[in-house]
C-alpha cells in the first residue's frame, strides 16, 4: 500500500447526528489507480462516511486531504471541482430528463471549469455501456434498476473523476445485473481512476478489490489487502456466508 | 352581453391572462429551485412599470438608489465571507457586479438624459435598474437561509415584499402611473377591433415563453436549473450549486416581472402597490396549475384572466373575490387528489 501515492487520505473522521456519534475515529486510505473497498453491514456508517468526505455532511474531527491538498472544509461544489465523484444510494437521477441531458449534466462542473471534452466522454461512457446509448432519448425515471445505476456511473464518469466513490452499486439489482456492474468497475481501473466501492456484497466487493476496510457500527474493525480478508475467518463468518468459495 | 362584448372582455382577459401566465411561470421557477413562495414578484411588475413611468417623466428613479445601496450591502457581505474564507479569486467578480455595475448604470441615466431616449432604450434602462435587484435579495433575504422550512422562507417573503411595497412608495409617490402605448395601431378581426398594446402584450409574451421554453430545454445553465428541482442532491453532485441556481432563478424571476410591468403598463395605471394583486393573481393562476408544471400554469393563469374579465363585467364589485375564491375549490381538489409528498431532506 505504502508505494503507491495517496489520492484520498482520511484520518481520524468522526461524525455525529446531534448528540449521536455515528461515525467513530475513521481513516483510510485511497492509493492511485486503486480500488478501496469498505465492506460492513446495514447501518454501519458506510453511507455516513461518504457523505462526511464529500462535504454533504458536517463533520465533528478529523482530517480529509485530496491529492495532498487539506479539502476538509470543503463544500460539495469544491469537491467535484478538485475530482471527486460520489454516486450516492439513491442514484440521485434525474428522472423527468433524457439519459443524454442527465449524461451531460455530469460534465456540468467540467464545461464550468473550462474543458468542452464532453461530447468524447459521452462516448466514452455509451462504450462503458452500450444500453444507454440505446435509450438516450428516453427520460431516466422510465429506466430499469440496472440501467439507472448504469446511468448513475456513467453520469459520474462524464465528470472525468480522479477519485470515484460508489456507494451500493449493487443494491436491488438482479445478480446477472450486479456481475455486469462489477465488472465494469473492475474495467475502469485500466482507465486510471481510484476508486473507494462501498458495498454489502462483500465477496463481489473484495473480488475487484485491492485493499479493504470492514466498518462495523461507526468504527474499522479490520483492513488489508482483499485477499487477505477473504480468507480471513472473522470476515468468512460475519461477511461472506457458509456457503464458502463459489 | 352581445357577442362584441363579450369578444372585448375576452381579448382583456387573455391579454391580462398573458401576463399572469409569465408571472405563474417566475413563481413556479423560483418555488421548484428555491423552494421560495415569491410574493414580493409583484413588486417587481410595480418597479418596472414606475421606473419606466420616471423616465418618461424625466425624473430619476428611485430604483437607481437602491441598486446602488443593494449592492453595497452585497458587496460588504460577499467581501467579508470572502475575506474570512480566503477565496481572494471571487473578490473581482464580487466589486463587478455589486459595485460597478451600478455605477455603471448610475452614470448611463445621468448622462444619457433617459427622457428624451426613444421608447425601446427606456425599457432596457428600466431592464438594466430593476432587474440586478432580483438576484441581490436572494443573496440577502434568502441565502443566508437556504435550509429553512418552506414557512419560513414565506415569512422571509412577505417582510420582503412589506419592505420593497414600502420603498416603492418612497420612491415613486402614491399617485400612479401609466405610459404611453407602444404603438397607435390598431386591427379589425371581424366585428372585434385589437389595440396595439394587445398585440404587443400576447407577441411580447409568447416571445419570452419561446425564450423560456429554449434556455431550459437547450442550454446547460437551463438544464441545470431543472436539475436543481427535480433532485437537489444529486444536482450539488455534479457541482450545480444551490446558490447559483438561486441566484439564476432569481434573476429570471426578476426579469420576467419587470417585463410584464413595462407590457402592462400602457393598460393599467400601476401604483407602487398594484404589484401585489398581479403578482397574487399570478400566484393563483400557478396554483390552479398544481404549482409544479409550467403548461398547466399558464393555462389557469389565462383561466384567471378571463374570469377577473368577465367577472368585472357581471360583478366588477366582486371581481378580485370571484379570482381569488377559485383558489378554494382548485385547493380542495388538489388536496383530494394529490398525494402528499414528504419535504425533501
Amino acid at each position: 500500500m505504502s508505494d503507491v501515492q495517496p489520492v484520498l487520505e482520511v484520518e481520524d473522521l468522526c461524525v455525529a447526528y446531534g448528540k449521536v456519534e455515528a461515525l467513530h475515529h475513521v481513516g483510510l486510505r485511497v492509493g492511485e489507480g486503486q480500488i478501496v473497498t469498505v465492506i460492513g453491514p446495514n447501518g454501519a456508517g458506510k453511507t455516513t462516511m461518504l457523505s462526511a468526505i464529500m462535504g454533504l455532511l458536517p463533520h465533528t474531527k478529523g482530517g480529509i486531504r485530496f491529492l495532498g491538498h487539506d479539502v476538509g472544509d470543503s463544500e460539495v461544489e469544491q469537491m467535484v471541482a478538485r475530482g471527486i465523484t460520489l454516486v450516492p444510494e439513491s442514484r440521485a437521477l434525474f428522472g423527468e430528463m433524457s439519459v443524454e441531458d442527465n449524461l451531460l449534466l455530469g460534465a456540468f462542473m467540467r464545461r464550468r471549469l473550462g474543458f468542452h471534452d464532453h461530447e468524447n466522454t459521452m462516448a466514452e461512457v455509451f462504450a462503458i455501456f452500450p444500453r444507454l446509448k440505446e435509450r438516450r432519448n428516453q427520460y431516466a425515471g422510465t429506466l430499469s434498476g440496472g440501467e439507472r445505476q448504469m446511468l448513475a456511473v456513467g453520469r459520474a464518469l462524464m465528470a472525468k473523476p480522479k477519485l470515484l466513490m460508489l456507494d451500493e452499486p449493487s443494491l436491488g439489482l438482479a445478480p446477472l445485473i450486479v456481475k455486469e456492474i462489477f465488472r465494469v468497475i473492475a474495467n475502469l481501473k485500466s482507465t486510471g481512476v481510484s476508486i473507494l466501492l462501498v458495498e454489502q456484497n462483500a465477496r463481489a466487493a473484495l473480488r475487484v478489490a485491492d485493499y479493504g476496510y470492514v466498518l462495523e457500527t461507526g468504527e474499522l474493525a479490520l483492513e488489508g489487502p482483499s485477499g487477505v480478508l477473504l480468507d480471513d475467518p472473522k470476515v468468512v463468518e460475519s461477511y461472506l456466508g457458509l456457503g464458502g468459495k463459489h | 352581453m352581445d357577442l362584441q362584448i363579450a369578444l372585448l372582455l375576452g381579448q382583456d382577459g387573455i391579454t391580462n391572462g398573458a401576463i399572469y401566465a409569465l408571472l405563474s411561470f417566475a413563481l413556479v421557477l423560483v418555488f421548484a429551485v428555491t423552494r421560495v413562495i415569491y410574493i414580493p414578484q409583484g413588486e417587481f411588475v410595480a418597479y418596472g412599470a414606475l421606473t419606466l413611468a420616471s423616465f418618461q417623466a424625466g425624473k430619476t428613479p428611485g430604483t437607481l438608489w437602491l441598486l446602488i445601496g443593494a449592492g453595497l450591502v452585497v458587496a460588504m457581505v460577499d467581501l467579508s465571507q470572502a475575506l474570512r474564507s480566503r477565496t481572494a479569486r471571487r473578490i473581482p467578480r464580487i466589486l463587478a457586479w455589486n459595485l460597478v455595475y451600478p455605477a455603471v448604470a448610475a452614470a448611463i441615466v445621468f448622462l444619457l438624459k433617459p427622457g428624451e431616449l426613444p421608447l425601446l432604450a427606456q425599457i432596457i434602462l428600466a431592464l438594466v435598474l430593476v432587474v440586478p435587484l432580483g438576484p441581490m435579495i436572494y443573496r440577502l433575504a434568502y441565502q443566508p437561509l437556504a435550509e429553512a422550512s418552506v414557512l419560513v422562507l414565506l415569512i422571509v417573503s412577505v417582510a420582503v415584499h412589506l419592505a420593497m411595497t414600502g420603498l416603492g412608495l418612497l420612491f415613486f409617490g402614491a399617485e400612479g402611473s401609466r405610459t404611453p402605448a407602444f404603438s397607435d395601431a390598431s386591427f379589425d378581426l371581424g366585428i372585434l377591433t385589437v389595440s396595439g398594446q394587445t398585440a404587443w402584450v400576447l407577441g411580447a409574451s409568447l416571445f419570452l415563453i419561446v425564450v423560456l421554453y429554449l434556455f431550459f430545454e437547450r442550454t446547460i445553465y437551463g438544464k441545470a436549473l431543472r436539475a436543481t428541482a427535480m433532485n437537489r442532491t444529486g444536482a450539488r453532485l455534479m457541482g450545480i450549486s444551490t446558490v447559483m441556481a438561486g441566484k439564476l432563478s432569481f434573476l429570471l424571476a426578476a426579469l420576467i416581472g419587470t417585463f410584464s410591468g413595462v407590457l402592462i403598463a400602457p393598460i393599467t395605471t400601476i401604483y407602487y402597490d398594484t404589484g401585489f394583486l398581479i403578482g397574487l393573481k399570478g400566484f393563483v393562476g400557478a396554483i390552479v396549475g398544481g404549482l409544479g408544471s409550467y403548461p398547466m400554469a399558464a393555462a389557469g393563469a389565462i383561466l384567471v384572466g378571463l374570469l377577473e374579465a368577465y367577472s368585472s363585467f357581471w360583478a366588477s364589485a366582486f371581481k378580485e373575490v370571484i379570482v381569488f375564491t377559485v383558489i378554494i375549490p382548485v385547493l380542495i381538489w388538489l388536496s383530494l387528489t394529490t398525494r402528499h409528498v414528504e419535504e425533501e431532506e
